[in-house]
């Protein structure tokens, strides 16, 4: 039993099947996520994974199977893709109340809590892809959601930038204590704080702890010997800290410009190449 | 002073234009010029089949272009041929079918007058159902606003966390319709969609937010209406087109102005 199981359940995906087309995208995926666990969905594309996130969301409703969500349930959703179109001015501050109103003084702290405070009064599609995601995820946040359902929450963001995400994700769900569903982009870093990895391929293959699931079978034979290898579990050997207006900070507590900053990441389990 | 038909009609125009504003924004933003123009085309059909009906002609017309939405959104959900091909078929059949029917009935009426629109013909009857029906439609886009335009950013997110798109969108279908009825007499079917749409797309370059957006779109239509009809009287010119040329060079006017301009009063 993990940490976790003492919790209170907040979604329950039971037996769920979702059938298109006279084919089932996704089938008998059963998924539980419980108040302060961090759960993460992996897989090759197409394996159902946006499929699965929508399931726990609510957009989609399963063709076979049961999805319960604890009642009143409050979710924050950061979608794989989205796009703004030119045509709608949207400034960071705007985008925050999107889907609710919230008092300046919280729009600033959820912005500062993500790193972009500083570009509350820029265009939305002025950002770069960290800049974005953070955005959306502080969007996310301020809804105090019981449920942060974050669909490939990286994707555009350099490795660097990725592992500070993956940090600020672990922060979110230590400080709020809320429950995160988190679809990984890629199987080279599943983060740490990663409570359970289920393993999807139109069903659920295996599932457990990070490095339970880089041992099993199924995991293997679904993404080879070599995947074995690249399944990293980032742990925390960086010695420095990227700074989201471009400058880093070294472990020594100076504050250096991008470009005299020289990399000497130490990551266990995978290499860059 | 409403004995006066340029007054009239310019009082008709503006409480058109500070309706179609904020609507034509979303037309913009969701990628629906198309999908306006079509309803707008189909709504000669909805005016042929109130005159052989002998029903009320602005309700004939919200009618057949509710309709014509509707039949949209089903053949999308078939997903047989891609939007724009439907959009065509539909635009089209609706327009052609309205004439046929129009000149199958024997009924003699002024094509062009709905083709075009013939705002200085409005009366004071007209005037009541712009304002009337204009206030009812805002009315129901400000109740809407915050989860239409959540669905307008991104439909899933906005069905995740509580809210309905499909609902919001078949309300904004509505609207849109709505305003179709009530447009048609004053720049006609084929000019609809450019009321809609050209305010909206100079708003873009001066505002800074959504809500901005809007109340710029409905200022630059009001303008629009006011010079396109003070230009048709002076240079006796069709008043329909000569509302969506004044808009026209309103557009072209925002664009041409330098974006530091805005830049510096948007960081302000």
């Amino acid at each position: 039993m993990d940490a976790q199981s003492g919790h209170e359940v907040l979604v329950d995906v039971v037996g769920a099947g979702v059938r298109r087309d006279g084919r089932w995208l996704v089938e008998g995926v059963d998924v539980t996520i419980r108040k302060r666990e961090i759960v993460t969905l992996i897989g090759p594309n197409g394996s159902g994974k946006s499929t699965t996130a929508k399931l726990v969301t609510g957009v989609l409703k399963p063709d076979a199977g049961a999805v319960s969500r604890k009642s009143g349930l409050r979710i924050g959703y950061v979608p794989q893709k989205l796009s703004i179109d030119w045509t709608m001015p949207l400034t960071v501050r705007r985008l925050m109340s999107l889907t609710g109103s919230y008092p300046a003084s919280e729009i600033d702290a959820a912005l500062a809590a993500t790193g972009v405070a500083h570009l509350a009064n820029a265009e939305v599609q002025h950002l770069s892809g960290g800049e974005f995601q953070r955005a959306l995820l502080a969007r996310a946040m301020i809804r105090k959601p019981d449920l942060l359902v974050l669909d490939e929450p990286v994707q555009g963001v350099d490795f660097s930038g990725e592992v500070a995400l993956y940090d600020l994700i672990g922060r979110i769900r230590d400080e709020t204590g809320c429950g995160i569903l988190l679809i990984s982009h890629d199987l080279h870093v599943v983060m740490a704080a990663t409570d359970t990895v289920i393993c999807l391929n139109g069903h659920v293959c295996c599932r457990g702890t990070p490095e339970s699931v880089a041992r099993s079978p199924e995991y293997l034979s679904l993404f080879g010997a070599r995947a074995a290898n690249a399944l990293a579990v980032y742990q925390h050997h960086h010695d420095h800290t990227h700074l989201p207006d471009g400058r880093v900070e070294e472990a020594d507590g100076r504050i250096v410009e991008a470009h005299e900053h020289v990399h000497e990441h130490e990551h266990e389990g995978h290499s860059h190449a | 002073m409403l004995e006066d038909f340029f007054t009239r009609s310019i009082i008709a125009g503006i409480g058109l234009a500070l309706v179609t504003g904020p609507l034509g924004c979303f037309i913009v933003w969701r990628r629906m010029a198309y999908f306006g123009d079509t309803m707008a085309h189909s709504a000669l059909l909805g005016v042929a089949l109130s005159l052989v009906l002998q029903v009320d002609m602005t309700l004939g017309v919200f009618i057949i272009a509710a309709a014509v939405a509707g039949a949209l959104l089903l053949l999308q959900r078939r997903q047989t041929l891609s939007t724009d091909a439907l959009l065509g078929i539909l635009s089209h059949s609706a327009l052609a079918i309205g004439l046929v029917v129009a000149f199958l009935s024997g009924i003699r009426v002024d094509l062009m007058g709905f083709l075009f629109g013939d705002i200085l013909a409005v009366s004071v009857t007209d005037i009541v159902v712009i304002y009337l029906g204009g206030l009812v439609i805002l009315a129901v886009l400000a109740a809407m606003w915050r989860p239409l335009l959540a669905a307008t950013v991104n439909a899933e997110v906005a069905e995740a966390e509580g809210m309905r798109p499909e609902v919001t969108r078949i309300v904004f279908m509505l609207l849109l319709a709505s305003v179709i009825a009530i447009a048609m007499k004053i720049v006609g079917v084929l000019l609809i969609t450019a009321l809609l749409i050209i305010p909206a797309a100079t708003a873009r370059r001066l505002s800074a937010t959504p809500e901005q957006m809007a109340l710029i779109s409905a200022g630059v239509g009001a303008l629009a209406v006011a010079g396109g009809l003070f230009g048709s009287l002076r240079f006796d010119t069709p008043s329909g087109p000569s509302i969506v040329v004044a808009a026209l060079v309103l557009f072209l006017i925002s664009i041409a102005l330098p974006v530091q301009l805005w830049r510096a009063r948007r960081e302000a």
